[in-house]
């Protein structure tokens, strides 16, 4: 078993590094440094610009060495000091702006997780057990359904119809008063009261996908000779789906954590800019259209870097659960 | 419930006028239709019929687990209980408590593959206590004794770590030996057993045997065994209960069964059985094959391993004479399959030679033959596979299959479309049918479809792997006659590879016996059979169930232990 | 030979010879009658004939040009079309009345019954125009039969600037649904050639290849999207922008069609009937083109058709966001963009609401499809 987590955490090693090429790719990307489009914009706003700090800053992100030194520059400052670089909309190091709201973002994704895996199990196994009933076909037509709605058209469309019915207004996830507030239990409460919709607005698409997983997996496992093995002990039949057919169906569905994290934080991202949540996703789509790329390449790598821990996290478990891959 | 004047003090089970039917689309499927028989304590009744005769759901509509949509119609299956009390299954709820208490309590059943009917992600004492647990609300320290106690009543080396370990971590005879200590948690009145024994080679077929026989003795149970193999009815049975299709044939003593059968089918049934049992009548008078006559083929020290380091050719040598056939015998995993593959360089042997006379001849390695020669040589020497489903591509008529190897050798239109239509009559199919498509075809045909694919382009060798195992066994022995018949027509020689050493008996002049990628043993077929010298082939020979109750004799069979002969190996 | 008749009929697969239909019927046919049983997929397939159909004709099927601008009717609701007029058949809108409600200062518009405006069928078009950039037209499906001053035809109501929102739906599906063939196009070179390599060759180019993929798969895809579809320079000409925010969306599509083909290769290849033909003489090409491709056709088909959607989603995301295509180019996604602020849509929701529609009905009926045609893609399980 340790042997295995072992091998998994080698493993995760050259795709932690590919992700960092990949986000440093996407800074690189625009044309030109960003120096030149910081250069221009002080320019335009009529401020003079000291050969002396350009050189500086030339000089401390390595721009006038190649590009593999540059890659080494960033990604060691990111490795030995946790120096993401600077923001140069903000002006701020993009380690201050980043961490709240990454927090957020992760507290949003596991709370999604959560609810996505506590209602998409039951209603799988429902559809199964009952396969051709009507609850089957109504689970069926509402999983493709929410497959079909993009997250943020959900997003909008529950915001509308919180404030056009109900007279609400959506947003943020806590209201006016507590934003700046310390936590106490008031903040907490206030919390759940915005946290639910964007859970379950991000949630859906994936609660569909898993309850059609979660689905097949059950029917496959309920023709599996090892079921009338157990009926012919004399076990009752409640007992036995969930002693054999659940237990077993749920391994494949430990390893779809593996693209349901990512989907979830794709989703998080997405709803949270429709929602102005104060998570990743609106600070990434300012960075980006402002062509802010330290920022911009910091949060797609550390968002990566999540789903990648995440991954190798259900990779465990479902070693865990699954004797079959612990031996192998 | 009521006590039943009819019954006899040792019937357990009596099974009158069953009918289980499956409702389709296109009307009812009469999986089991009237049927009747009674279990006694301490006998075994075997119920044997070939695929689709309706005897597996005859056993599985006893507990009532039948796989949906199927459902019992009618007719009654009374239990008789240690107490005297007797209910009726058949009319019990197949969810309720009643049918409950019996599953697994009064009547205990074990299945054809110990894999797939263990679960895989539960160790094995969780899944044989639970019977325990279910029945007598035995946990915890006295179930883990318990099951214990059953793991070394059914002889599981090391009790003590077994129990913790996981099914697929056990061999496919020790698997089996799980399911029988798991069916006898509750000490069953009866045991039923479905094919339990037809995905085990045969040396652990006859220790599964055994096995049950000896708990069937001490516990007194009695045991109703579903099999399709006649030589292991012959073997264990007490009484015989023949199927087909949903309907008994025949019911009686296992000696009437065999030597005074009343039944058609029964008789011919048994005919097929016994046809096997000796030499093919046509090899009776064809000419012997000189010894002296060049060999066609010559494999020299051959030998392969694969990238995972298993030996599956080890310093393989045999010669095949023209017009002979040479048997391949040996167990699952005896690198037999491995070994007829690399004949035909499916697998590329790392060393020895493979020398094949051209009819020109002189010889060609086929293990170092370059590309141009192998595709020349690979149409003299042909292939008949084991799978009759996927050797042929579904996608592809039939006329489109036995016509691949002629349009590649050149054959084109009109001499194309009646070389066909000749190749299908030769085997035995219509010609009309050449339109058709592989799902149209049974078993049997599809074989023969395979063996004209083989046929097509004149071969001088075919490498026939396990071509007969997939069928039943009335079939084999027809598959066999037209192989030998094609063998004088077509003047060939046949590479024989089979794990059953009836067929090797009826069809080969020769026979090689492998075991773990070795051949322990070549020569003559009646000289091996009836005279065998290596340890492992004296074995393997005393393992085999013989179609004849009154010559019993697995349980005297002879044991090999590899470990004790190493150095007499090879 | 001649005692075949004389023993018990075999009883293999359960198939009934007399079904002489199903005993010649080839792989396509199968595979056509048991996606037929699948009455939604069939449905389904319908409806995204349907919906292709009207992108193409989008020039014939729009009543006015979508990008004409018209500063009296901002945010004018859908004009319900009526087809009888005083009991007999006369389609027609009923124009509408301007109010400035004083009291929260917003141009309110009523629906004036006394007031029909006559629609008709084929009518004259405003401009004359050239059907699928070929054919030089004059007419349109359906239009005013007399346009005045004052007039309308919002079916489904009018943006920010007055622009007919049914004609922009429409002409958006052009954009919207081609970006889902010219992916799953991209797609389909990318997956079925890499794919391919990994699954022929096999070995550490396999290992590397998968484990590439598996990378890619592992990286939340909106990010990655909003980074690179960011990079694309505001200015470049629109259909370079299609092309490359194309490109960026098939960049995670070709990935599951890649495991599927060196899925498919790897089993066939072990296959006993492929292992005959290389025995029968035919080379590896021919293996491949004559065993191997029309063995997992069906299978690419349905994935092909199950990939469209979620390029169509990713497109629709990423205009949405600003990032993705940019107007004068309309497409589904950038029209949200017009709701994209809360307040608009409380004041004209058929902002939201008419594209959303054309966005869930096309990718609920392509799942559908691919779901049906994934059954049906291995006719041989339940042919028995």
């Amino acid at each position: 078993m340790l042997r295995y987590i072992l091998k998994r955490l080698v493993f995760a090693i050259p795709t932690l590094f590919a992700v960092s090429i990949i986000a440093f790719i996407i800074i690189q990307l625009p044309p030109g440094d960003y120096l030149t489009t910081l250069m221009a914009d002080w320019a335009s706003q009529g401020g003079a610009v000291e050969a002396g700090t350009v050189a500086a800053m030339r000089e401390r992100y390595g721009l006038d060495q190649p590009i593999y030194y540059q890659y080494y520059k960033w990604i060691w400052g990111i490795l030995t000091a946790g120096d993401f670089g600077i923001s140069f909309e903000l002006g701020k190091p993009v380690t201050e702006l980043i961490w709240n709201r990454l927090g957020f973002s992760l507290l949003l994704s596991l709370l999604t997780l959560c609810f996505v895996w506590a209602i998409a199990i039951p209603i799988g196994i429902l559809s199964a057990v009952r396969q051709y009933s009507i609850s089957d076909y109504t689970a069926t037509f509402l999983a493709f359904f929410f497959l079909a709605v993009p997250d943020f058209l959900m997003a909008l469309s529950a915001m509308y119809v919180m404030s056009a019915w109900f007279g609400q207004s959506v947003g943020g996830l806590f209201s006016p008063d507590y934003v700046d507030a310390g936590w106490s239990f008031g903040k907490l409460v206030d919390f759940a009261r915005h946290v639910w919709l964007p859970v379950v607005v991000i949630g859906l698409g994936s609660l569909a996908a898993l309850v059609r997983i979660m689905r097949a997996n059950l029917l496959d496992e309920l023709s599996k000779p090892y079921v009338t093995t157990a009926r012919a002990k004399g076990m009752s039949e409640l007992e036995l789906l969930i002693r054999y057919p659940v237990r077993l169906a749920l391994n494949p569905l430990i390893s779809t954590l593996g693209w349901i994290l990512p989907a979830v934080i794709s989703g998080e991202i997405i709803v949270s800019v429709v929602m102005s949540l104060p998570t990743t996703g609106p600070l990434l789509l300012r960075a980006l259209l402002a062509q802010d790329m330290y920022l911009a390449g910091s949060l797609i790598l550390l968002i990566s870097v999540l789903t990648i821990i995440g991954t190798l996290i259900s990779d465990i478990l479902l070693a865990l659960t699954d004797p079959r891959i612990r031996f192998q | 419930m009521s006590m039943n004047p009819n019954m006899s003090q040792e019937t357990i089970l009596k099974v009158e006028d069953l009918k289980t039917y499956f409702p389709m689309r296109t009307g009812i499927f009469k999986a089991v239709d009237g049927v009747s028989f009674e279990l006694k304590r301490g006998k075994t009744l075997c119920v044997v019929g070939e695929s689709g005769s309706g005897k597996s759901v005859t056993a599985r509509s006893i507990l009532q687990i039948v796989d949906r949509p199927g459902r019992i119609e009618g007719g009654s299956i009374l239990l008789t209980r240690a107490d005297g009390s007797v209910s009726d299954l058949a009319r019990l709820d197949a969810r309720g408590k009643d049918i409950r208490s019996v599953r697994g309590k009064e009547i205990a059943m074990i299945f054809q593959e110990p894999m797939s009917s263990l679960s895989p992600v539960h160790r094995i004492g969780t899944q044989i206590g639970e019977a325990l647990r279910i029945h007598f609300g035995i946990r915890g320290n006295e179930q883990r004794e318990r099951v214990l106690a059953l793991l070394r009543q059914v002889e599981i080396p090391r009790p003590e770590t077994a129990i913790d370990r996981y099914t697929f971590e056990f061999s496919g005879g020790m698997r089996q030996r799980v399911m029988i200590a798991m069916a006898l948690a509750c000490n069953p009145q009866v045991l039923i057993a479905d094919e339990p024994t037809t995905a085990l080679d045969v040396t652990t077929q006859a220790e599964i045997l055994d096995l049950i026989k000896k708990l069937q003795q001490s516990h007194g149970m009695a045991v109703l065994f579903i099999t399709h193999d006649m030589g292991v009815v012959a073997e264990i049975a007490d009484e015989v209960l023949v199927m087909y299709r949903g309907k008994v044939m025949e019911r009686g003593p296992v000696e009437q069964i065999f030597h005074a059968p009343q039944d058609d089918y029964t008789r011919r049934l048994i005919g097929s059985v016994v046809k096997l049992e000796k030499k093919a009548e046509v090899r009776l008078t064809r000419a012997a094959i000189s010894a002296e006559a060049a060999p066609l083929l010559d494999v020299k020290n051959l030998s392969l391993t694969f990238p995972s380091g298993l030996k599956a050719v080890d310093d393989v040598s045999l010669i095949v004479r023209p017009g002979e056939t040479l048997g391949i015998v040996g167990e699952s995993g005896s690198g037999k399959t491995t070994m007829g593959r690399c004949l035909l360089r499916v697998y590329d042997p790392q060393a020895g030679a493979i020398d094949f006379r051209r009819p020109d001849g002189h010889t060609v390695d086929i293990r170092t033959a370059d590309k141009a020669e192998l595709k020349d040589i690979r149409r003299e020497v042909r292939m008949i596979f084991q799978d009759p489903v996927g050797s042929l591509s579904p996608r592809k008529n039939v006329g489109q299959i036995i016509a691949e190897p002629l349009k590649l050798a050149g054959v084109k239109g009109r001499e194309l479309e009646d070389r066909v239509c000749e190749l299908m009559q030769q085997v035995g199919l219509e010609p009309a049918w050449r339109e058709r498509y592989p799902h149209a075809f049974s078993g049997g045909q599809r074989q023969r479809i395979g063996i004209a694919r083989a046929i097509a382009v004149k071969p001088r060798l075919i490498v026939a792997d396990e071509a007969t195992s997939a069928l039943d066994v009335s079939l084999r022995s027809q598959m066999l006659d037209l192989m030998m018949k094609l063998q004088d027509e077509l003047g060939l020689s046949y590479v024989f590879i089979s794990h059953d050493m009836s067929v090797i008996r009826y069809m080969c002049d020769r026979v090689a016996v492998m075991y773990r990628g070795r051949i322990v043993e070549a020569g003559d077929t009646d000289q091996v059979v009836n005279h065998p010298q290596h340890d492992y082939t004296r074995a393997l020979l005393s393992a085999i169930p013989h179609p004849d109750p009154r010559e019993r004799r697995i349980h005297k069979r002879f044991r090999y232990d590899p470990a004790r002969t190493v150095s007499a190996n090879g | 030979m001649t005692d075949i008749t004389s023993l018990p009929p075999e009883t293999g697969p359960s198939f009934n010879l007399s079904g002489k239909d199903i005993a010649v019927a080839g792989q396509w046919r199968l595979f056509w009658l048991k996606f037929k049983k699948h009455r939604i997929a069939l449905a389904s397939l319908v409806v995204i004939v349907f919906m292709y159909l009207v992108a193409g004709f989008a020039d014939f099927i729009a009543p006015v040009d979508p990008n004409a601008t018209n500063a009296r009717f901002t945010y004018a609701p859908p004009q319900g079309l009526s087809l009888l007029l005083d009991g007999s058949f006369r389609p027609h809108v009923n124009q509408l009345k301007m109010t400035l409600n004083t009291e929260s200062m917003r141009r309110e518009f009523v629906a004036d019954p006394t007031k029909p405006i006559s629609v008709g069928f084929f009518v004259k078009a405003p401009q004359p125009y050239r059907l699928l950039g070929l054919i030089p037209m004059q007419t349109k499906l359906f239009g005013l039969t007399n346009p005045q001053v004052g007039d309308s035809l919002y079916i489904f109501g009018a943006d920010r600037l007055g622009r007919d929102i049914f004609s922009r739906v429409v002409h958006g599906a052009q954009i919207s649904l081609s970006i889902g063939l010219v992916g799953v196009f991209m797609s389909l070179i990318l997956g079925v050639t890499i794919g391919g390599i990994s699954g022929f060759f096999g070995g550490w180019v396999d290992l590397a290849i998968q484990r590439f993929i598996e990378l890619l798969r592992s990286i939340p895809t909106i990010p990655l999207w909003m980074g690179l579809a960011a990079a694309i320079p505001v200015g470049w000409p629109p259909l370079r922008t299609y092309f490359v925010i194309t490109l960026i969306v098939s960049l995670i599509g070709w990935t599951s069609l890649a495991r599927e083909v060196r899925g498919k290769f790897l089993s066939l290849r072990s296959e006993d009937f492929v292992i005959a033909a290389r025995l029968d003489g035919m080379s590896e090409i021919g293996i491949i083109f004559n065993h191997l491709v029309p063995s997992f056709m069906s299978h690419i088909i349905a994935t092909l058709t199950l990939a469209i959607p979620s390029m169509i989603l990713a497109e629709t995301a990423l205009s949405f966001l600003g990032i993705g295509l940019q107007p004068p180019i309309i497409s589904w996604g950038v029209l949200l963009q017009e709701a994209q602020n809360i307040r608009a849509v409380a004041q004209a929701p058929w902002l939201l609401f008419t594209p959303a529609a054309a966005i869930v009905i096309s990718v609920l009926s392509l799942n559908f499809l691919g779901d049906g045609l994934r059954d049906a893609a291995d006719p041989y399980e339940s042919v028995s």
